[in-house]
Order: C-alpha cells, then sequence, then structure tokens
C-alpha cells in the first residue's frame, strides 16, 4: 500500500466523518472537528510566524544584525521593525492585571490606522465610482437601453434611500425605501441561486473525491 | 490584415491602370494614379498634457485627440495611428507609438521632466498618411498632488465635517433621531428566550480582523448583548477565528459584565479563539450550537461561506437566529435562514442605535446625509446627461 493510497483514503474516511453531521452530531464527527481544528490552529502558527514574524521582526532584528547586515523591510533600518514588534509584544499585557490596560494601545493604533488607510480608497470605490455609474442616460426610453438605464436608477436611489436612517420611512420616502427593499431582494435572490449553484459543484467535487478517486467505481 | 489592404490598394491601382474608368488617359502612368489616392482624414482636437498618477514622477504626457473620420466609418480605412515626439514645433521628430484604429488617447512614457515637447499625429491607411494634428508644448512636472483625486479630497472633506458636527452635537446632548431597526428588538427578544430556557446564547463576531469595520461594529453590539446578558445572568459563549479579536471580544464583554454590576459573573473560558481556518471554525462553531444548545445565535460582523453552515445548523437546534453582515454575498443565506437579519449598514446604525454614543452617532448621522448629497448629485448628473451635458460624470472619474 503507497503513501498517496494511505492519503487518499484518511482523507476519504475524514470527509465521510465530517458529512455524518448532516445525521447527527456523533463521536465521528467531533473526532473529524478537533483534528482539523488542531492541525489548522498549528499550520496558523507557523504561517504566521514564516510569513509576518520572521521577516518583519526576528531577521531585521536579530538574525541579519548577527550576520552584520543591518538594513531590510524595502532600506527602513532595523530598530524600525522594534516599533510594530513591542505593539505586539505590549498586546500580551492583559495577561498581567496590573498593566492590562497598555494593550490597549496596541490595539488602537491597529484599529485607527488601518481605518485612517481605508477611508480614501472606500471613498472612491463606493461613493465616487457609484455616483460615476449612476448617472446613466434615461431620456432615451425609445430604446431598451434607456429602460434598463431608469431601472437602475431608480433601484439605486430607492436602495439608497432604504438605508437612510435619520427619517422615518413614511411618505414618499417609505415609498421610495420599500421599491429599494424590493431590489435588494431581487438582487438577493439572484445572488442565492447562483452561490447555490457554486456550493453545488463543491458537493459534485467532493463526491468525485469519493467515488472516482478513493473508490474508483466511477 | 495590415499586409493585405496594401496589397488590395496596389492591386486596385494596377487595375485602374489597366481599365481606366472614363476621364482619365489610359497612358497615364501608374505614379499618378497612386498620387491621386486620397489621404484619410486628419484626427481633430488633439491635446498634449501633462500625465498625473500616483507617485508621479514627471516623466509621461498624456495624448488625447478626436478619431479620423475615416476611422472605421469613412471612405478610407484607418489602419493605424503615428505619434510623434520633437522638441521643436516645426520637427517631425522621433515615432514614439504605433496605435491600433479606434485609439484617441495615449500616454507617452519616459520623457525627461521639466522638458518641453511638441506632438504630431497621423492616421495612416497603409499607403498614404492624413495631415499631422500637432499639439505643444507639453512639458512633464513632477505633482505632489494628484489632481485627478480632488473629488474624493472634496468629498472627504464633506464627510468629515458632517461627522464632526454631529459628533459635537451628539456630545452636547442633542437628541440625534435615528429610526429603530426592526432586528434589534429581536436581540433582546432572543437573549430573553435564551434565559427563559436556562440556555446559553451564543455571539459569533464574524471572522474578519480587527481592522474590518464590521467586526468593530459588531464588538459594539456585542458590548450591548453582554450587557443584558449579564443582567439576565445568562452565559454568553463568544467563539472567535481571530486572536486580536478575541483579546478586543475579552475587553468588551469584561468591560460590559462590569457596567451591568455583574462582574463576578464574567467567564473568561467563553470568550474563545477556535482556529483562523475558515471551515475549521465553521465546524468548530457548529459542534458548539449542537452540543452546548444556545437557545439564541447571534451572527454579526464579517461573514464568507460559512454563513450557511452557522444558519442551517443553528436552525436545526431550533435556536432564535439574528445575523447581520455587510457582506452582500452572503446576505441572502442570513435572509433565508435565520429569523431576523440586519441588511448591510443595518449593522453599523445599529452599533450607533444601541450605544448612543457620540461618535457612533456623528458617523452614523454623516453618513446619512452622505447619501443626500450622492442622491443629489446622481439626480444631477441623471438630468445633465439628459441635457447633453455628459462631463459631469467625468468629474467623478479618479485613477
Amino acid at each position: 500500500m503507497n503513501m498517496t493510497l494511505i492519503g487518499t483514503t484518511l482523507a476519504a474516511l475524514l470527509t465521510i466523518a465530517v458529512y455524518s453531521f448532516l445525521y447527527k452530531d456523533n463521536p465521528f464527527y467531533k473526532f473529524a472537528e478537533h483534528l482539523v481544528v488542531g492541525v489548522s490552529a498549528g499550520y496558523y502558527l507557523v504561517i504566521y510566524y514564516y510569513n509576518f514574524i520572521d521577516p518583519t521582526v526576528v531577521s531585521p532584528v536579530f538574525r541579519l544584525r548577527i550576520g552584520g547586515d543591518a538594513i531590510l523591510l524595502g532600506g527602513v533600518d532595523w530598530w524600525m521593525a522594534l516599533i510594530p514588534g513591542l505593539l505586539g509584544l505590549i498586546l500580551y499585557a492583559r495577561f498581567f492585571p496590573k498593566i492590562g490596560w497598555v494593550s490597549r494601545w496596541a490595539l488602537g493604533i491597529y484599529v485607527g490606522g488601518y481605518s485612517g488607510l481605508g477611508i480614501a480608497p472606500v471613498m472612491q470605490a463606493r461613493v465616487l465610482d457609484q455616483i460615476r455609474g449612476g448617472a446613466l442616460p434615461v431620456h432615451a426610453l425609445h430604446t431598451g437601453q434607456g429602460w434598463t438605464n431608469l431601472l437602475l436608477v431608480v433601484g439605486l436611489l430607492g436602495t439608497l434611500t432604504y438605508f437612510f436612517f435619520s427619517l422615518k420611512h413614511k411618505g414618499v420616502l417609505g415609498g421610495l425605501a420599500r421599491i429599494g427593499i424590493v431590489f435588494i431582494m431581487v438582487g438577493f435572490g439572484a445572488s442565492f441561486g447562483y452561490t447555490v449553484m457554486s456550493r453545488v459543484s463543491l458537493l459534485i467535487g467532493r463526491m468525485n473525491f469519493l467515488l472516482h478517486d478513493w473508490l474508483r467505481i466511477v | 490584415m495590415r499586409a493585405l489592404l496594401p496589397a488590395l490598394s496596389l492591386s486596385v491601382s494596377v487595375l485602374l491602370a489597366l481599365f481606366p474608368p472614363a476621364g482619365r488617359a489610359a497612358d497615364a502612368p501608374l505614379s499618378e494614379v497612386v498620387r491621386e489616392t486620397a489621404a484619410p482624414a486628419a484626427v481633430t482636437g488633439l491635446q498634449a498634457r501633462d500625465y498625473l498618477d500616483n507617485n508621479d514622477r514627471g516623466d509621461k504626457i498624456e495624448l488625447s485627440w478626436c478619431l479620423s473620420a475615416d476611422d472605421g466609418a469613412g471612405a478610407l480605412s484607418v489602419l493605424e495611428y503615428r505619434v510623434w515626439r520633437s522638441q521643436a514645433p516645426d520637427e517631425q521628430g522621433e515615432l514614439v507609438a504605433t496605435l491600433e484604429p479606434g485609439t484617441a488617447a495615449h500616454v507617452d512614457t519616459g520623457v525627461t521632466p521639466g522638458v518641453a515637447y511638441y506632438y504630431r499625429v497621423e492616421a495612416f491607411d497603409g499607403a498614404l498618411s492624413s495631415p499631422a494634428a500637432t499639439a505643444g508644448p507639453a512639458v512633464g512636472r513632477i505633482n505632489l498632488f494628484q489632481t485627478s483625486r480632488l473629488p474624493v479630497l472634496v468629498l472627504s472633506l464633506a464627510f468629515f465635517a458632517m461627522v464632526i458636527w454631529f459628533t459635537r452635537l451628539a456630545a452636547r446632548g442633542t437628541n440625534l433621531f435615528v429610526r429603530r431597526i426592526p432586528g434589534l428588538n429581536a436581540v433582546e427578544e432572543a437573549v430573553g428566550r435564551a434565559t427563559e430556557m436556562g440556555r446559553p446564547v451564543l455571539y459569533v463576531p464574524g471572522i474578519g480582523e480587527i481592522d474590518d469595520i464590521q467586526t468593530i461594529a459588531s464588538l459594539t453590539i456585542l458590548s450591548h448583548v453582554a450587557k443584558i446578558a449579564a443582567e439576565y445572568e445568562t452565559p454568553l459563549i463568544v467563539p472567535t477565528a481571530r486572536s486580536v479579536v478575541m483579546s478586543a471580544a475579552e475587553e468588551v464583554v469584561k468591560e460590559a459584565y462590569a457596567e451591568a454590576g455583574h462582574p463576578d459573573n464574567y467567564n473568561p473560558d467563553n470568550i474563545r479563539y477556535l482556529s483562523d481556518a475558515q471551515f475549521a471554525f465553521a465546524g468548530a462553531v457548529s459542534g458548539i450550537m449542537m452540543r452546548e444548545r444556545p437557545a439564541a445565535n447571534l451572527y454579526l460582523g464579517a461573514f464568507w461561506a460559512e454563513s450557511l453552515l452557522f444558519a442551517e445548523t443553528g436552525f436545526e437546534t431550533k435556536a432564535i437566529q439574528v445575523a447581520g453582515t455587510a457582506n452582500v454575498s452572503q446576505l441572502p443565506f442570513f435572509v433565508t435562514a435565520c429569523d431576523y437579519t440586519l441588511l448591510g449598514e443595518e449593522l453599523y446604525a445599529a452599533s450607533a442605535y444601541l450605544s448612543r454614543e457620540p461618535k457612533l452617532l456623528g458617523g452614523l448621522k454623516g453618513s446619512d446625509w452622505m447619501k443626500v448629497i450622492t442622491i443629489c448629485i446622481i439626480v444631477a448628473g441623471v438630468v445633465l446627461t439628459a441635457l447633453g451635458v455628459p462631463q459631469f460624470g467625468r468629474w467623478f472619474f479618479t485613477q
């Protein structure tokens, strides 16, 4: 028995163990669940170390210093790596109740920094591009494209109105919001069907693995 | 095709020489026939200007023109456009680009910053070139500010101003109206139901990182849920897929229990890190649902393909389920399988509504009025486009 067959058989048995959850919770599912959670936690620990901690902190500060090369991170001095390293370390301050509050600094810098960096791209992608895409010609109603544009503009304005929280949805505002939710639900329906199709293809993939790669009966 | 057309043109010329049409002498030389063939129409409206982009080094000049009348529609077929660059207006200069028919713009890269250039653009039909359109001088400059992103700056400043204004109003105690979101009533109802049944509440803050705004909004709602759970003395289980989110969730729940006057009921073991792997996390949360049988499942935050796995398993356990996410592709599953769903931005509005925190209220109000501005601009754009002023929409084009 070669290693490939052993690996395929193990993967097949784990697949069946996971599918057994469809009947009810059972020891086989529990085993598969705990195995994948444990393995993935260990896997990600290694991935994070080699992809983030090592190249951004450990190598610049320790290894390359010993080797005499003080420059890394695209020309940034090695000591610059100490800043994110220190911020990462102080996250662990929470394990010491007296200085636990220090960990909030790191969280604050992380959240604030990312939020600030995200503002301009979000403004461009979600507001400006929407405005540009929404200002469509709706006067040529003798053509199919004119009606399509009109439908898009009405749907867009209705949807924006639905997500307006500063006034009660009554009167004209309520009417527009109602149109908006209809468009939203139509969109959800289309998205649901599309995604279910892709999930069915995943199921076919697993069935193919079990019946073809493992059992070789199809 | 490019080789075929000149050959065809020559063949026609030869045929014309052999079988001359009326009005031309049969013995006229072939060179005269070729000379008589008309050149394609020239391009018009050629403009050359400094090109602005990110990290602008001043080494690009942008050209734009209107297509030759013979490009695709005229009697003569334009095969290519030729772009020439020189440093004097009366020089032919260097051929810098040969472009496909239908091309009406080009970015000339590799120019020296600060040097003035002149450009000539010709339409070429395989035999003859059109008279050249000329433009210049144009100078590539190093630009610290990318003017094409001016709309981003203007709208961002308007948004910031509104957020600050409403935040200050809220901080002064002004009652800023926010309409009630139907799904929110269900949150309290769900926790109450779990209390009556003597079973825990499960709160999943999504699988997004802490920098995801949905996760931040979810943690605000978690604070509200934790306070209710603390008051009702109902266990609250919070599984997380990110270690930093777990740290933040611990802080939030601990503080909420303290604020509710039940700090001793806080159980740090109930704030759990499971796995960063999406489906390992989904499997583990499903296991919690089946074994610990929470009576209320709240899924609020950033979710992807695991959304339906959660919602279906929760449905099996007959738990009351409230979900909310701004990931549009997952909302259909939550709408289908959960009792109540917060759609998209309702997730953010819910956190402001529940906390009444001035900063969150200011953000919500600011984004609300930003929507009003957006609607007005779209309506204006539609009207102006109908009136034949398409330039309006172009102002919002950014690189």
